[in-house]
């Protein structure tokens, strides 16, 4: 493969090197080499994760936390390990405040849920915006049925960015907690979560963010934002499926009833009474995904090592050159406008639907995503069925650029 | 001509093409020249919503024989349809709601009628069947 011009301005960031490590991109789809530019919905895996989890396998599996022999506490060691390096990773005071769960809808459904129930009431309200994943409202709509709460929702601007203007005017008294993401996985706008912050703070409310898309391309230091609950997944951010990581302050989480009951996250148990056990394992009932945990710390281990801030200027600079090169095209639009976006670009091609624009770069080997993101509310917005969603991660290239502008070029020369 | 002789004609017709692009050409001309449905049934009851595009079917009996009409908002979806009712429309409730339709498989489509691709066409296949399945009931 020819070295590009950005791989050569980059020399922070040796992306032959690394592309060597994700085995998946050495595949074919449809007979052709894969580019792959889906990392938004779940990211490729270097082989630093599956070896690590092969290694747990192989040399360190036990149940955690239970056992007085040796295989017992490594693996325990291993899966406490790993808990350190996220808590590093996002710079959290403490590693009590990190929970395990199985992703960011786990994370946010906890938090929904335990959050709800205690601090909900009738008459409450809950802002969200109108660029959430489903993830991100039907959690808050559950619970908000069940304590006879609302929810309020934050618009957005044509360029897809948060009209602040009528944030300020949903904050009222009523307002117990805001429940935004940071980076938007349909539009790739990176949110205001400072400013949603302070401004919420100032009230008293607490804010719980979805990270989901924004951990895997930037330095996130939740010490920094002051949030009060930040969740993501470890598979969009090189590792395994299956595992998460729910951030939360330790003067909520102390006030919020457990989630899920059962093992691990008892201190005493009786027919009249059971104590709960400490911060974080009140919130992790049952086996974990000890494997999972392991092969997430091997991932925040990796983007450690390049660092985030230049995967997010790799990323960015991708951005910039498919934003350009895919303007070109004639009747092409973009949805997303904002100055502050990471590696996503949604597009449509005239009235070409999305369907018919997805499946013919597929046939050229070229995976990107369609539809409407699990985003309903948001494509209805723009008044469109879904777009054309490329995203970006630390393996790709402007070869991967090229193909998919000669992709989309040679697609909308058949369906026009 | 049967349903089984009109997938043997496609399938040969698709032997021409060794390149997917190719296929692909020729779907979305299938889908260009698909006689448009009748905007009056262009309706909510007509409407089968998959999660990635759309699909309208209506059918009428005619002589015995059923005779679908259908639209999608997607063009290769409405080229998937023309080969459907191409091998459909025409025929007897009897041998609709009993078709194998097996060129779908030959012709190396099979993808789109998977329930995760969610295109609404696997629904309307069913419909079609579900129409032949009823007339047939009552005829
Ligand atoms: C912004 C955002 N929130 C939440 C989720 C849900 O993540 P998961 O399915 O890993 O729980 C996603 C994933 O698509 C996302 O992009």
């Amino acid at each position: 493969m020819n070295k590009t011009a950005t791989d050569i301005a980059n020399p922070v960031l040796d992306i032959q090197k690394i592309r060597a490590d994700f085995p998946l991109l050495e595949r074919e789809m449809n007979g052709k080499p894969i580019v792959f530019l889906d990392s938004a919905a779940s990211s490729q895996k270097p082989r630093q994760v599956i070896e690590a989890m092969d290694e747990y396998y192989r040399q360190q599996h036990a149940n955690v936390h239970r056992g007085v022999y040796q295989l017992s506490q490594e693996a325990t060691d291993a899966f406490e390990r790993a808990r350190e390096l996220v808590r590093a990773f996002i710079n959290a005071p403490t590693d009590k405040e990190i929970i395990f769960t199985r992703g960011t809808t786990e994370g946010i459904n906890l938090v929904a849920s335990s959050f709800g129930r205690q601090f909900l009431r009738e008459g409450d309200e809950v802002i969200v915006s109108h660029l959430e994943h489903h993830s991100n409202i039907v959690p808050w709509q559950l619970i908000c049925e069940q304590q006879g709460a609302s929810l309020r929702v934050i618009p957005v601007t044509e360029s897809g960015e948060f009209d602040m203007a009528a944030f300020r005017e949903l904050l009222s008294d009523r307002t117990k907690i805001v429940a935004v993401n940071h980076v938007s996985n349909a539009l790739g706008t990176v949110n205001p979560v400072e400013e949603i912050i302070r401004e919420a703070h100032a009230r008293d409310i607490p804010v719980l963010l979805d990270g989901a898309q924004a951990i895997p391309h930037m330095k996130v230091d939740v010490q920094e934002l002051d949030v009060d609950f930040y969740a993501f997944s470890g598979h969009k951010m090189l590792g395994p499926t299956g595992i998460g990581i729910l951030y939360g302050k330790s003067k909520w989480l102390e006030a919020m009833p457990p989630y899920h009951g059962g093992g691990e996250m008892i201190h005493t148990v009786s027919f009249e009474k059971t104590t709960y056990a400490e911060l974080p394992h009140k919130f992790e009932a049952g086996t974990p995904d000890i494997a999972g945990a392991v092969g997430l710390g091997a991932a925040v281990e990796y983007m450690m090592e390049i660092g985030p801030d230049v995967i997010g200027q790799h990323e960015h600079s991708l951005l910039e050159y498919a934003t350009a090169q895919l303007l070109e095209i004639e009747g092409l639009k973009i949805y997303g406008t904002a100055d502050n976006k990471a590696g996503v670009i949604s597009f449509l091609v005239e009235d070409i639907h999305p369907y018919d624009l997805g499946t013919l770069l597929d046939k050229q080997g070229i995976a990107v995503r369609t539809g409407h993101h699990c985003a309903q509310p948001l494509m209805d917005r723009y008044g469109i069925p879904g777009t054309v969603r490329a995203s970006f991660a630390v393996y790709n290239n402007r070869e991967d650029v090229d193909k998919l502008v000669a992709g989309v070029k040679r697609a909308v020369n058949m369906l026009r | 001509m049967t349903i089984n002789e009109i997938q043997d004609e496609i399938i040969g017709e698709f032997a021409f093409f060794d390149d997917w692009m190719d296929k692909y050409e020729y779907i979305i001309e299938l889908g260009k020249d698909l006689p448009l449905i009748n905007e009056q049934y262009k309706t909510e009851d007509h409407l089968i919503k998959g999660c990635q595009s759309l699909v309208w079917l209506h059918a009428d009996e005619k002589d015995g024989k059923v005779q679908f009409t259908a639209d999608s908002d997607a063009i290769i979806t409405k080229g998937l349809i023309a080969l459907m009712i191409r091998v459909l429309s025409d025929q007897e409730p009897a041998d609709i709601a009993a078709a194998d339709l097996y060129f779908i498989n030959k012709i190396g489509l099979q993808e789109h009628l998977s329930p995760t691709r969610a295109n609404g066409l696997l629904s309307m296949v069913k419909q079609m069947k579900m129409y032949g399945l009823a007339l047939q009931a009552r005829n």
